[in-house]
């Protein structure tokens, strides 16, 4: 009797059925234990390749090339023109306009999304009755659409409309939408109150995690309701915080239906214009997809900038 | 001091909900009126103002019927294939062990980065011009049938059921796809409500994209076909606020409703797995 022998024989298996292991086993090494995991996810994988990956280098070399629509098939030279659309962009008035616009638009809606989310949600928690209530009509904006939305606005903010008709005197003159101050303000108002119910939802979540010692802690010491929400909620949400900052920017910088329809595409003079809603005006209607693609790269990479910073210095690592 | 800053409370959250619920209101009011009436006594419905004549005028400016149906396609596409990939992918990630899963999880984390619009020029060039799809359902469903976010929620939850539930059924047999269908997605079932329901918000109220790749009005969904009618025609009608309220009523009472009914569905807790995964 050999060693091996006896080893085969512990293992209790006769040779066609160890062979069998053995084939299991190299397909285990190279596919993994479930070989069916890939197939369940190819789908996926080929979705993100085709609608991610494909459109995101294609974007990246649109923006350095004079790229032209053409009939499928014909053959058109599409010449590499290096930074060409990058400068075009960066000294185009109506460009650089929109994005003073879309920075306009987040100083007001971002700070106002968190500071009232974050109050709404707060009382909403300590609420009692009616929460069932409170919470729908806080989400009822959010699950409709802007479309159906704007028209309300319009009507209301209208030079005739209930919100002058209310103010009276106080009215600004021209009426908002088509006043250049007034323009992107109410804008940014629409969306805050649009988008509040998603955020709120997002900082009661937040808040249900609490750990109501940190409240005992700060009752036994003798604080206040607002010293409380001071020093007790809004540091222990920080991880939402970020959250709701970063999602609102991102959102923001996406503008496009509201000044499309409220402001009829971003007026008055492109006063309430977003940068997205010249990316269509330059890549579609004027068939400049280049400069589109350029206005994209450049949106993208100042808000990964905006993002980096809001991380930086309002912090929280954990979300 | 706890009774006043009890009243104080529901003030403040009275009054947020009468901000989030007036021009709903509104909305209703002014699509029934006649002659719109802006001035603040026009919030209060008059008996002698009230006709439908609004719902019939924007009828027969954009096709209602037709335009709902092309967003019930449009939203059905979507949610199915967010459901079915994202269940399949996220079973994947969560359970079974092959090479790529990690970076494959990766991926789908990375993904959902990426913004929309940088992708949006492209996939135009892509979608409508090279593969031909401008005008169809299909060209409109692709960009979002499959959902990242989706497939990483549905790993969440996958991941929170037991493992021996999964070495038993391989015992007893069964294949990854029977273990899927029979063992693990009946235990996810509320989640799965929740992601039909969050995934319905999505393609129900887009705008941009359909708008871009439909140029023929029987193909528009809802929301493009009453954006077109707002920034176009809304001069030529006889009560251009009425019928434009009117389309606004249709398009808003089917996700409202929606959302009221399943509002248990709707819950903080599954938002915030949702987007932390």
């Amino acid at each position: 009797m050999t060693v091996v022998d006896s080893g085969a024989r512990a293992g209790g298996t006769s040779p066609p059925a160890r062979h069998q292991k053995n084939a299991r086993r190299q397909r285990a090494r190279v596919l993994g234990r479930n070989p069916s995991g890939l197939l369940f996810s190819a789908p996926y994988l080929a979705y993100v390749l085709v609608v991610f990956a494909v459109p995101l280098g294609f974007a990246v070399w649109m923006s350095f090339h004079d790229y032209l629509f053409a009939a499928p098939g014909a053959d058109v030279d599409r010449p590499f023109v290096g930074l060409d659309n990058y400068t075009d962009v960066l000294t185009d008035p109506d460009v650089r306009r929109s994005f003073v616009n879309i920075g306009i638009f987040l100083v007001i809606n971002v700070p106002l999304t968190v500071v009232l989310s974050l109050v709404l949600a707060t009382l909403l928690n300590q609420a009692v009755r009616a929460r069932v209530f409170l919470r729908v009509a806080f989400y009822v904006p959010y699950v409709t659409a802007s479309v159906a939305v704007v028209g309300v606005w319009l009507f209301l903010f209208s030079g005739n409309g209930l919100v002058n008709e209310v103010l009276g005197p106080l009215a600004p003159d021209p009426p908002w939408l088509i006043n250049s101050f007034w323009a992107m303000p109410t804008i940014a108002f629409f969306v805050t109150w649009k988008q509040l119910g998603f955020y709120i939802l997002l900082y009661l979540a937040a808040l249900q995690n609490v750990p109501r010692e940190l409240y005992e802690a700060a009752a036994t010491d003798g604080a206040g309701r607002l010293r409380t929400f001071w020093s007790v909620t809004v540091p222990a949400v920080r991880p939402a915080t970020v959250l709701v900052l970063l999602l609102s920017t991102i959102i923001g910088a996406n503008l496009f239906t509201e000044p499309y329809l409220l402001t009829g595409g971003g007026g008055p003079n492109g006063a309430s214009a977003s940068p997205v809603l010249i990316m269509y005006q330059r890549g579609i209607e004027q068939g400049t997809p280049g400069v589109a693609a350029a206005i994209g790269v450049i949106l993208v990479l100042l808000v990964l900038l905006v993002a980096w910073l809001q991380r930086r210095f309002v912090g929280g690592g954990e979300s | 001091m706890s009774r006043r800053s009890s009243v104080l409370r529901y003030v403040v959250l009275g009054a947020g909900a009468l901000a989030f619920l007036f021009p709903f209101y509104y909305m209703v009011v002014g699509s029934l009126q006649e002659s719109p009436d802006p001035t603040p006594a026009g919030a209060f419905p008059d008996p002698s103002n009230l006709t439908l004549d609004n719902y019939a005028d924007i009828d027969g400016r954009i096709d209602l019927v037709q335009g709902l149906v092309n967003s019930g396609i449009f939203t059905g596409g979507v949610i199915l294939g967010t459901v079915v990939f994202g269940v399949l992918a996220g079973y994947a990630l969560a359970v079974l062990r092959w090479r790529g899963r990690g970076t494959t999880f990766a991926l789908a984390l990375l993904v959902q980065v990426v913004p929309f619009q940088l992708l949006m020029i492209p996939l135009y060039v892509l979608i409508a011009r090279d593969y031909g799809l401008a005008d169809s359902y299909l060209g409109m469903i692709l960009p979002f049938a499959i959902n990242s976010t989706a497939v990483i929620v549905f790993r969440a939850y996958f991941l929170q059921l037991p493992r021996e539930l999964f070495d038993a059924a391989a015992v007893d047999g069964a294949g990854d796809l029977r273990t899927l269908w029979n063992v693990a997605l009946p235990l996810v079932r509320p989640v799965l409500l929740t992601v039909v329901l969050i995934t319905f918000i999505g393609p129900w109220n887009e705008f941009l994209w359909p708008f871009l790749i439909t140029k023929d009005q029987s193909m528009q969904p809802l929301a493009v076909s009453l954006a077109n009618y707002i920034s176009n025609v809304a001069a030529s009608a006889a009560n251009p606020f009425g019928a434009v309220l009117a389309g606004a009523v249709v398009l808003a009472a089917p996700a409202v409703v929606l959302f009221i009914v399943f509002q248990r569905y709707f819950t903080s807790t599954n938002i915030d797995s949702g987007v932390k995964g």
